[in-house]
């Protein structure tokens, strides 16, 4: 085993799988709004649905692109640098991708050359369905993603035989255990981020004096979203939770920094675990109350981390920390939320400076719980990368470190390089704001521009 | 293990897998080959307007094609992970190259509008990455047909393995196919200027593809035995004497239809060229997955994963096929320079 490939193996998947998730999460929230806009426009005939579905679509192709192509290399890294891995899961994993492919790649990808190029090509009534078609593909892709990584979690449906692990019924691989907890929480996430970045928008123009129509549906659709989703969030949240307890116990103790099942179980507020020595640094909790989060019960237990073998336990101080970044942005947003809500029925919403300013502040938050998020599940996962199943250190290619650590070093700095520009163009799109439509809704030689006018010749306007 | 003693499902299955594992790279090579085609002859429009309308002409298809790449390699994963486990770490440098210049490739169709006036730098990551992606493809099929070191079921060479003469020059060989089936694609779809550059350079690019695919045809049997031994011996010459002359017929009718004004019989008999000598290398290598040592029957998964598969493909392929034939058609025509597609 060369420790050092390994390490440049995980660090390029961390890596370029972290990088991607932004990307999907933004796209699959992004295609529903401008499906919402569209289908909006079309049976109230008002123009700034329109403009803004117009807008919102440009950030969108820019946003999908990124997914695309930060996704490809994903489904190949699992080769290069995972061979044993496909090896040991590939006839469970292997198909649940392979659906993804035939039922939503194609499905998106076909459909959005007719969202972004057939705004007069193809009638009203079919272009709004391809891009009701296009969120669909992102949901049902985030469905077999979803459903793949959650049996890497709680496996089931299969029978191991000589290390490798055999599908025998695919009901239960792809419902098992945690699927539907995980892919109800990430589904929410993704449009929850997305619908902070709506509300950042438009609270951008409300500041800057600019779109004024356009923001006050931006700031009412993103409130509005937030409001709901955010409690609902929390409330999902707790299911997961409770959820991994059943059949992550280990993760959960390094969630909560637990280490000890000595009586009810205290809620660690702060601490700094330590792995070696089995404590928490500078630890405040407060008792009785990871009993009471974790088993809805005062009186409340779990087991701790002691009560794992110190090789069967998880990193908890990445675990235990990114936990709580995820959670505190949580509350962040539910606050967001319910103040924007309550300024909304005083109908101070767009006159509230304060909240305008924090709302503008907020765009990139969902995005870093969604990070945060995943290295809670993933990194409390570990040391296995099938749970149960496959030990991450057996899942490695017979490739060496030399051979790793220079495609790690290729691909942060490919990736740095590409993606930072692309998420200063979606920043510069944004400000930039929404643009007159150059199309007549309903006249038959509409004067729609093709793709240099739409994106470039209007963004000329937009430089000058 | 003698693929004769295997049980009918247990033998079919693989058979069944290899054919939709070739269809989808095959359709792959077809698709996204103009579009990398059309970006490996950027350089040669130095004119804005014309790459505008080069980008334009491709610009609603380059996703969907690229997805059969996705496929292919997801059915390689799930029908053969032995191969698949084998394939990925051997090709790893040239794998590796290929993505990171789809990454470059890809954004450029989004970045250059967004980006103009400064769209420059994206220019060139669209022709350089188009031109690596296309080497790095062409290499790992001359990789390929070379096999790979394995021992134990597992890939036991070096990180530069691949890199041998022969799969440098199948990579060159790749950016010329893939450069002609581009050039047919931009006569056919544009028009002024921008289609008479490219049938200025179509032919000699036809040229020079066919005297790349006559160096591999005459490389392979005499440096790998095997391929020697599958296209001359006994009768085999005489079964597979199609291919060449297909090749000959599909190579003439390009060139005709280049001259004689039938943009689209040309881009036909491009794609029938592409198809053509993939079924003659398909003919080369079979029934290895892995050369020289693993067959398609000892890398097949289980039959569950393999039936599984095959059955969402049976009932889905189509659909994708239809919705995407619905999208080159709504796109049909020619793009015309500033006015996009009306």
């Amino acid at each position: 085993m060369d420790s050092h490939a390994l390490l440049f193996a995980r660090a390029q998947f961390a890596f370029t799988i972290s990088v991607h998730i932004i990307f999907p999460a933004f796209s699959i929230g992004s295609s529903a709004f401008v499906a919402t806009l569209l289908v909006l426009w079309r049976r109230t005939g008002r123009d700034h649905y329109h403009r803004l579905a117009r807008f919102w679509t440009k950030i969108f192709a820019v946003s999908f692109a990124m997914g695309v192509v930060s996704g490809i290399p994903l489904s190949y890294e699992l080769g290069t640098n995972w061979s044993r891995y496909s090896l040991a899961v590939g006839n469970v994993i292997g198909p649940l991708i392979g659906y993804e492919v035939l039922t939503a790649f194609f499905l998106e990808s076909t459909f959005l050359g007719i969202l972004l190029f057939g705004w007069t090509r193809v009638k009203p009534w079919l272009h709004v369905t391809s891009a009701v078609l296009v969120a669909l593909g992102t949901m049902i892709s985030g469905f077999w993603i979803l459903a793949a990584n959650s049996w890497m979690q709680t496996p089931a449906g299969h029978i191991v035989q000589n290390g490798v692990a055999l599908p025998v019924d695919w009901f239960h691989v792809i419902f098992n255990p945690s699927f539907p907890y995980r892919f109800t929480h990430m589904m929410t996430a993704a449009y929850l981020t997305t619908s902070v970045v709506v509300l950042a928008a438009g609270a951008r123009y409300l500041l800057a004096g600019k779109f004024q129509e356009e923001a006050r549906t931006l700031m009412r659709m993103g409130v509005g979203m937030v409001a709901i989703l955010g409690p609902a969030q929390l409330l999902f949240g707790d299911q997961h939770g409770l959820n991994t307890l059943e059949h992550q116990p280990a993760k959960v103790a390094a969630m909560e920094g637990h280490w000890e099942n000595t009586g009810p179980a205290a809620l660690v507020l702060f601490g700094i675990p330590d792995q070696e020595r089995e404590l928490n640094h500078a630890e405040i909790a407060l008792p009785r109350l990871g009993g009471l989060i974790l088993k809805h019960d005062l009186n409340g237990r779990y087991a701790g981390l002691k009560d794992f073998p110190k090789a069967d336990r998880p990193p908890v101080l990445p675990v235990f920390f990114a936990f709580r970044i995820m959670v505190g942005i949580g509350v962040l947003l539910i606050a967001l939320g319910l103040v924007g809500a309550f300024l909304w029925a005083r109908g101070k919403l767009f006159t509230t400076r304060w909240y305008l300013r924090a709302a503008t502040f907020s765009w990139p938050i969902g995005f870093i719980a969604i990070l945060a998020g995943w290295v809670t599940t993933e990194t409390g996962r570990q040391p296995y990368v099938a749970y149960g199943i496959l030990r991450t250190e057996h899942a490695l290619s017979p490739v060496s470190a030399t051979t790793v650590g220079a495609s790690l070093v290729a691909f942060l700095l490919v990736y740095t390089i590409v993606f930072s520009i692309g998420i200063y163009y979606i920043r510069r799109l944004v400000l930039g704001g929404p643009k007159p439509a150059t199309v007549a809704p309903g006249s038959p030689h509409e004067g729609l521009p093709n793709r240099p006018l739409a994106l470039g010749a209007e963004h000329h306007e937009a430089r000058t | 293990m003698n693929p004769q003693n295997l049980s009918g499902l247990a033998y079919w299955l693989p058979v069944v897998s290899t054919g939709v594992v070739g269809l989808a790279v095959a359709l792959y090579v077809i698709m996204d080959g103009f579009d990398l085609g059309i970006g490996i002859l950027f350089p040669f429009y130095p004119r804005e307007a014309d790459r505008d309308q080069l980008m334009n002409s491709v610009a609603p298809f380059w996703d969907g094609n690229e997805t059969w790449l996705v496929l292919g390699g997801v059915w390689l994963l799930v029908a053969f992970p032995l191969a698949y486990s084998i394939i990925t770490p051997a090709l790893y440098v040239p794998l590796i190259a290929m993505l990171l210049a789809l990454v470059f490739r890809g954004v450029a169709f989004e970045f250059r509008w967004v980006a103009k006036p400064h769209h420059r730098k994206w220019d060139i990551a669209f022709a350089a990455g188009s031109t690596v992606a296309a080497f790095s493809q062409g290499a790992m099929v001359g990789a390929l047909l070379n096999g790979f070191r394995i021992e134990t079921g597992q890939f036991a060479g070096g990180s530069l393995d691949w890199l041998t003469p022969f799969s440098v020059m199948c990579g060159a060989g790749l950016i010329v196919g893939y450069a002609l089936i581009g050039a047919c694609w931009i006569v056919m779809k544009t028009s002024g200027e921008t289609e008479k550059t490219a049938r200025r350079y179509a032919q000699p690019l036809l040229l020079a593809l066919l005297a790349f695919i006559v160096l591999i045809s005459v490389w392979t049997p005499l440096q790998f035995e095997h391929v020697a031994v599958r296209w001359f011996s006994g009768n085999n010459m005489l079964y597979l004497s199609p291919v060449p002359l297909i090749t000959a017929a599909l190579a003439f009718s390009c060139w005709r239809g280049l001259k004689g004004r039938h943009p689209t019989i040309a881009f036909n008999a491009a794609v029938g060229l592409f198809v053509i000598s993939f079924v003659g290398l398909a003919i080369s290598t079979l029934p290895y997955l892995a050369p020289p040592s693993i067959t398609l029957w000892q890398a097949a998964a289980s039959p569950k994963a393999q039936t599984f598969m095959l059955v969402g493909t049976t009932v889905l392929v189509p659909f994708v096929l239809g919705y995407t034939v619905f999208v080159y058609y709504t796109f049909r025509g020619k793009v015309h320079p500033g006015e996009g597609y009306h």
